[in-house]
């Protein structure tokens, strides 16, 4: 009860107030603006958040963060075109609702199950709590070596059908954090003689350059697109008593979106995908699947909006982000000095549970905000999308320059704006660059320091939870091969 | 998504793209000694060279092997994609000028020039949409210069203006 008062406490701010209110309303409209997304919105904003106070500017990006999922829904409905990416399968059954003259059907549907998985998320996250604060100390260097590696693995494999190319981006990504002055031995590593690498590459410099710039040259060289929707008419808080009728498919949702954002390197599109392949097997109508099925869309929505605060749990706790965005999040942390991390919940609990108390403070207010504005909303999604583009250029370099006021940041951001371009376009793999480099990081670190205590390679999985994360590595790298070699077996056979 | 992400590879350019980057990937592995230190008698793990081997040694292994897969695969070669980078390009452009006249005129009329010009170059013609334009410049600059106080320096040319309103340029815009 103290503890829940000390938390209060630190979020009982204008400020923190202020920041939750804004990160909450822009993540939605941010959301609901087809091509921006969160992750463009929070590479241009980490910078603008670092002279804030660690809560503050935290409260602004968990803000958008959790609620630009609920603003993607609505392009997603009523035009056919997902807000945010994770939002895309929400279109196969939200707009052949909204075909069917259902929109306002589908929009409460999607706000109720999206605020369902939000706050399953973080009851789950609450209820853990105790046993992270448990475990936590247990992890030591090598313990948190493992589980960073077991990320890397994870954010590899999840790429299916491209897990070369997500291995090469992810090596491309540990390369890039050991440009510069290496702390060990003071020796350059591939600076070539220059001083401007002396520094290093700055993560948020390739962030802003593979998530902002680079969308915002992809929305400046296509064609421009105009949408328009038509206005929503009557309340929205029925999809709360539709939402009762699917319960079990909602708590399956939520609990995949839980577990899934627990494992770092899954995340979102894993989450749904297997929310909405359950859904299917079990309904009595697998038919409408597809076809404008509200268990389809319950689905999608629940598990998606489940992510966010389970994906807090290996950054909290342990300090490993498991996708994109709580990369960021984890430079704003390193910023403001507080490591997350064991310490962190040995230390500073307080902080951890304002953390959890502001995810749920910020849900209310998105609720809040779409039951009374989804109308006004609409307008954003009319914005033409190469202006959008303007838009996003110019904030990006906000985002870059005040940082370190550095053209050269700048130049490296626009060259790095360029490679996620065709990326892009290409649909390669950008996320394993950036988790690569900050996991590389980790496990460089961990690595060192765990070697001290290691005289033999088998001491270095004598602890139980060391070993325990050796024993899943290899579990997920001998499944895997068994995945592969069981499809050359198939393929190999089909085509006698 | 699966699928989605099989068919990318067989779109045009894609492979040239993969070969540049393992080309790139070859040249920094040659690089490897001469830019990174190896310390004699240092344990392994310890060596500055060691997490720059992995990442240039996992970014030629996995995109050779990538090659190897994929070479069969005929995705051609379509010129216009040239064209659409090199579009991305004059952007990239666009950006850097803006980044070099910010500190000469200040970051309020650089941006504000740039969103309007930028929307003369995306085809807006019509007052509204130039003003709409204009308006996001000056939105920009007010929240994140004057009122999050992000650290943007004064322009040179607010040198020339008078004592007060030379600090409060500097300041705010």
């Amino acid at each position: 009860m103290e503890l829940l008062g000390s938390a209060i406490l630190i979020l009982a701010r204008w400020d923190v107030v202020a920041a939750l209110v804004v990160g909450s309303v822009g993540g939605v409209i941010i959301g609901a603006i087809p091509g921006v997304g969160a992750a463009v919105a929070i590479a241009i904003l980490l910078p603008a958040t670092f002279s804030l106070d660690p809560i503050v500017g935290l409260s602004a990006l968990l803000g958008i963060y959790g609620s630009s999922m609920y603003g993607g829904a609505i392009p997603a409905i009523l035009i056919n075109t997902p807000g945010t990416a994770v939002n895309a399968l929400t279109t196969y059954e939200g707009t052949p609702m909204t075909e069917r003259g259902e929109a306002r059907r589908a929009l409460s549907l999607a706000y109720s199950a999206s605020f369902y998985g939000a706050v399953f998320s973080i009851v789950c996250l609450i209820l853990l709590s105790p046993v992270l604060a448990w475990i936590a100390p247990m992890f030591g260097s090598r313990e948190i070596f493992l589980a960073a590696l077991l990320g890397v693995i994870l954010v590899v494999l999840a790429h299916r059908g491209q897990i070369l190319l997500a291995g090469m981006m992810a090596g491309f990504g540990i390369w890039l954090n050991t440009i510069g002055l290496e702390t060990l031995q003071y020796s350059q590593r591939y600076t070539f003689g220059q001083t401007w690498l002396s520094g290093g590459v700055d993560l948020i410099v390739v962030v802003l350059g593979l998530f902002a710039i680079s969308q915002a040259f992809v929305l400046l060289v296509e064609p421009d697109k105009r949408a328009h929707a038509e206005p929503i008419t009557g309340g929205l808080l029925s999809g709360f008593k539709e939402l009762a009728v699917y319960k079990r498919v909602a708590a399956a949702s939520g609990s995949f979106g839980v577990m899934m954002g627990m494992i770092p390197g899954v995340g979102e599109f894993t989450a749904q995908f297997l929310s909405y392949t359950y859904a299917q097997k079990t309904s009595k109508t697998p038919e409408a699947f597809g076809k404008g099925s509200p268990e389809g869309l319950i689905a999608s929505e629940t598990a998606n909006n489940a992510v966010p605060a389970a994906a807090m749990i290996p950054l909290l706790a342990l300090g490993i982000p498991g996708e994109a965005l709580t990369a960021m999040m984890l430079s704003v942390f390193y910023v403001h000095n507080v490591i997350p991390g064991p310490g962190l919940f040995q230390n500073q609990l307080d902080f951890v549970v304002a953390i959890y108390l502001a995810l749920l403070v910020l849900n209310v207010l998105v609720l809040v905000f779409l039951l009374f504005s989804t109308n006004i909303l609409l307008k954003v999604i009319e914005i033409p999308t190469r202006f959008i583009g303007m838009a996003v250029l110019t904030l990006s370099f906000v985002g870059v320059y005040s940082l370190r006021n550095s053209a050269i940041d700048c130049a490296m951001a626009a060259g790095f704006g360029i490679f996620g371009f065709i990326m892009k376009r290409f649909s390669l793999p950008i996320v394993p660059i950036i988790l690569g480099m900050v996991l590389g990081g980790i496990m460089e670190n961990k690595l060192r320091t765990s070697m001290m205590r290691v005289k033999t390679p088998l001491d270095f999985v004598d602890r139980p939870i060391a070993f325990m994360l050796f024993l899943i590595i290899i579990i997920v790298l001998a499944s895997h091969a068994f995945g592969l070699w069981r499809g050359f077996k198939t393929s190999r056979e089909s085509n006698r | 998504m699966t699928q989605h992400r099989e068919e990318s590879i067989h779109r045009p350019g894609v492979q040239i793209f993969i070969a540049l980057f393992v080309l790139f990937a070859i040249f920094l592995l040659s690089q490897l000694a001469a830019e990174t230190r190896f310390v004699p008698n240092g344990k392994l793990v310890e060596q500055p060279r060691f997490w720059p081997a992995i990442g240039v040694l996992s970014m030629v292994c996995f995109g050779l092997a990538q090659i190897a897969l994929s070479w069969r695969v005929k995705a051609g070669w379509n010129p216009g994609e040239v064209a659409v980078w090199l579009r991305a390009f004059e952007y990239l452009i666009w950006f850097m000028v803006y980044v070099a006249v910010v500190p000469v005129l200040g970051y309020l009329a650089t941006t504000m020039a740039f969103t309007i010009s930028l929307a003369l170059r995306q085809g807006y013609r019509d007052v509204r949409s130039l003003g709409a334009a204009a308006l996001l410049g000056l939105a920009i600059v007010l929240v994140f210069k004057t009122g999050l106080a992000v650290k943007i320096p004064g322009g040179a040319v607010y040198e020339y203006l008078p004592g007060p309103l030379r600090n409060f340029m500097i300041v705010n815009f």
